[in-house]
């Protein structure tokens, strides 16, 4: 009992430790390729991280209002959105406005019927979710087909575009996370989040307004899905129906690994970013080490339970 | 009559309606399927969901979510294709192993009382990347006993349907009618009461991962039985279909509450939508939808028969 609590005093910071993974595994990168293009590495690492944050940022809310809340639909969501937004804006630049519209617009409508789900069916939220997510990704097929349009050369260029280095879209992540931090650890809407993670009954009797902040949770997680829709296809030139898949167990492992308590109750904003970074990072040493995508899987699995093992971060109680 | 409209007995019907909802349109559409052979193809595919399903629902019933189904059946496909094909022995091995680790798994869960869904979502990643560096490219040949073992003609009735309704006995007298069954269950369902009793939690979960990893063995066999190839990717989608089945045929997420039948059906009702859509020239792209939809419908009249029940 007593090497627990050491542990979780250690561990007072969780997100610290995801952040200094992230540079080590970029040290290494270092020695591997001989200190060439260390700058690039950090670019193309936040560049390709910003998807995972933003995607991890609304799964990390989902996660921490309580035990069995996972929100399956962010892929679906993604290639909805992705969809959507380049048929509307039709490559023009005059309309990605109306793109950004239509995409948040699609978040806020999955959001709410998965809240509508979870609250009529009084289901689990996974199968809530993973209902919605086969019926969204349907609409985004029969919708999407053989849909081969150009971003809009502004969006893409935003969605490509860097200064100094820094990605645009991770500066715009950096104030989107701040403004999230800020509402997580300060709002009424943060610290409801909290009490209903921890137990949506004491919360309830407290007079926390359990359900209005579980419908603004799985909105916003599925806003920012939408917003990551809208960018990636932005930045890879055009919404592919597939290009949401990999960010399912994406968005889950970087909220474990930076930190957020998976039992719900305690969220962690800076978490997500290093470990997205981390995750990336990784990839990237593996591959200057010559390590193939097949063992590079196996290691990243590894590592996800080694994490929840030995972080204690995911106790169920 | 009222008998017929308790709660319950509604609740244990809606996989056996859901069922005949998606299978008698069919029929009506194309009588040809009613033949063996029209049956034989129909449910050609179901069996390794099935199998996959039975799986899950091991996880399900002590209160878990197994994220790495699909990827397990996927990696045990390719171990079919691969090292089975070329050295028998070494393939079972490999597999009796696996199902070892997923025992393993299910220990650490316990004992560490670790979430379930981040260990195996973790152990998802494992089982692909092995299935990668078994099998980089999609390939590999089936061994000639296992495709003969597939296509066998059952006299009278489809070797699927013989197939689905041995799973779905057998399950069922171990899960629900042995001592060993009520044992495993009652760990989800009153892991309290079960250590209280003298019986190990850790051993009880570890025993419900290795069934649960058996049942994937088999699930990886038979599908790489019938494909006589295999691709690291292949039985991804298993791991949402597990999921949705076992809940569509009754399972609950918490209490240990489960039903081998119902999900048995489950499966088969998910499988069957696909053809379903065929049948009325509706494009496949809604296929997934249909699922979906399904899902969603049986779970309102879940709802709304508990609502009946709660008055």
């Amino acid at each position: 009992m007593s090497k627990s609590s050491a542990a979780r005093a250690l561990w007072a910071k969780p997100w610290i430790w995801s952040f200094l993974g992230a540079v080590l595994v970029w040290l290494i990168t270092l020695v591997g390729v001989q200190g060439q293009g260390a700058g690039g590495i950090l670019t193309t690492a936040l560049t390709f991280s910003v998807f995972m944050i933003l995607v991890g940022l609304g799964q990390m809310l989902v996660i921490t209002s309580g035990p069995g809340n996972v929100d399956l639909s962010i892929p679906a969501t993604i290639a909805l959105s992705g969809a959507v937004s380049m048929k509307l804006m039709d490559s023009q630049n005059e309309l990605v406005a109306l793109g950004l519209v239509s995409a948040l617009g699609v978040g806020l409508g999955i959001g709410a019927f998965n809240y509508l789900l979870i609250r009529l069916l009084r289901i689990p939220p996974i199968i809530a979710t993973m209902s919605s997510s086969f019926l969204i990704q349907s609409v985004a097929i029969g919708y999407g087909r053989g849909l081969r349009i150009h971003p809009p050369d502004l969006l893409a260029d935003f969605a490509t575009g860097r200064i100094w280095g820094i990605p645009y879209m991770a500066l715009a992540l950096v104030l989107l996370t701040v403004v999230l931090g800020l509402v997580v650890t300060r709002s009424v809407y943060g610290r409801s989040l909290s009490a209903i993670g921890q137990n949506p009954r004491a919360a309830a009797l407290a007079g926390v307004r359990v359900e209005r902040t579980r419908f603004v949770t799985y909105t916003l997680s599925a806003l920012f899905a939408g917003l990551a829709g809208f960018l990636l296809s932005g930045f890879s030139g055009g919404a592919t129906l597939d290009m949401g898949d990999e960010y399912l167990l994406a968005s889950i492992a970087v909220t474990v690994i930076g930190g957020t308590n998976v039992a719900g109750g305690r969220a962690s904003v800076p978490g997500v970013w290093g470990a997205a970074l981390f995750l990336f990072l990784m990839v990237t040493m593996l591959n200057a080490l010559g390590i193939g995508s097949g063992l590079r899987l196996v290691i990243t699995g590894g590592l996800i339970i080694a994490i929840i093992v030995f972080a204690g971060n995911g106790n169920k109680t | 009559m009222n008998a017929l409209l308790r709660p319950d007995r509604m609740r244990a019907a809606l996989p056996v309606v859901s069922l005949l909802l998606v299978l008698l349109p069919i029929f009506y559409l194309q009588p040809r399927v009613m033949s063996y052979f029209g049956l034989n193809l129909l449910l050609n595919l179901a069996l390794p969901i099935i199998l996959a399903t039975m799986a899950q629902m091991c996880i399900i019933a002590v209160n878990d979510l197994d994220l790495s189904i699909g990827s397990f059946v996927s990696f045990v496909a390719c171990v079919g294709a691969t090292l089975m094909a070329q050295n028998l022995a070494l393939g079972l091995l490999v597999l009796l192993a696996s199902v070892l680790v997923y025992g393993l798994i299910g220990a650490l869960i316990e004992w560490r009382n670790l979430p379930s869904i981040v260990v195996t979502l973790g152990m998802s990643f494992v089982w692909l990347g092995l299935a990668v560096l078994l099998l980089p490219t999609p390939g590999g040949t089936t061994p000639a006993w296992l495709q003969a073992f597939m296509t066998f003609a059952t006299p009278l009735v489809p070797f699927p349907i013989v197939a689905a309704v041995v799973v779905a006995v057998v399950v069922h007298l171990f899960l629900m009618r042995s001592a060993w069954g009520v044992l495993l269950r009652g760990a989800g369902g009153n892991p309290k009461a079960v250590t209280r009793a003298g019986w190990s939690m850790v051993k009880a979960r570890a025993a419900m991962y290795a069934l649960a990893g058996l049942f994937g063995v088999l699930a990886g066999l038979t599908l790489v039985g019938i494909t006589t190839s295999a691709d690291a990717n292949i039985a991804l989608r298993y791991t949402l279909i597990s999921i949705a089945a076992v809940i569509l045929g009754g399972g609950e997420f918490v209490g240990g509450k489960v039903s081998p039948s119902g999900a048995v059906m489950g499966a088969i009702t998910l499988t069957l939508a696909a053809a379903f859509l065929s049948f009325l020239s509706i494009s496949p792209d809604w296929q997934i939808g249909a699922q979906g939809a399904i899902l969603i419908l049986v779970l309102s009249l879940r709802a709304l028969i508990g609502r009946g029940e709660s008055k």
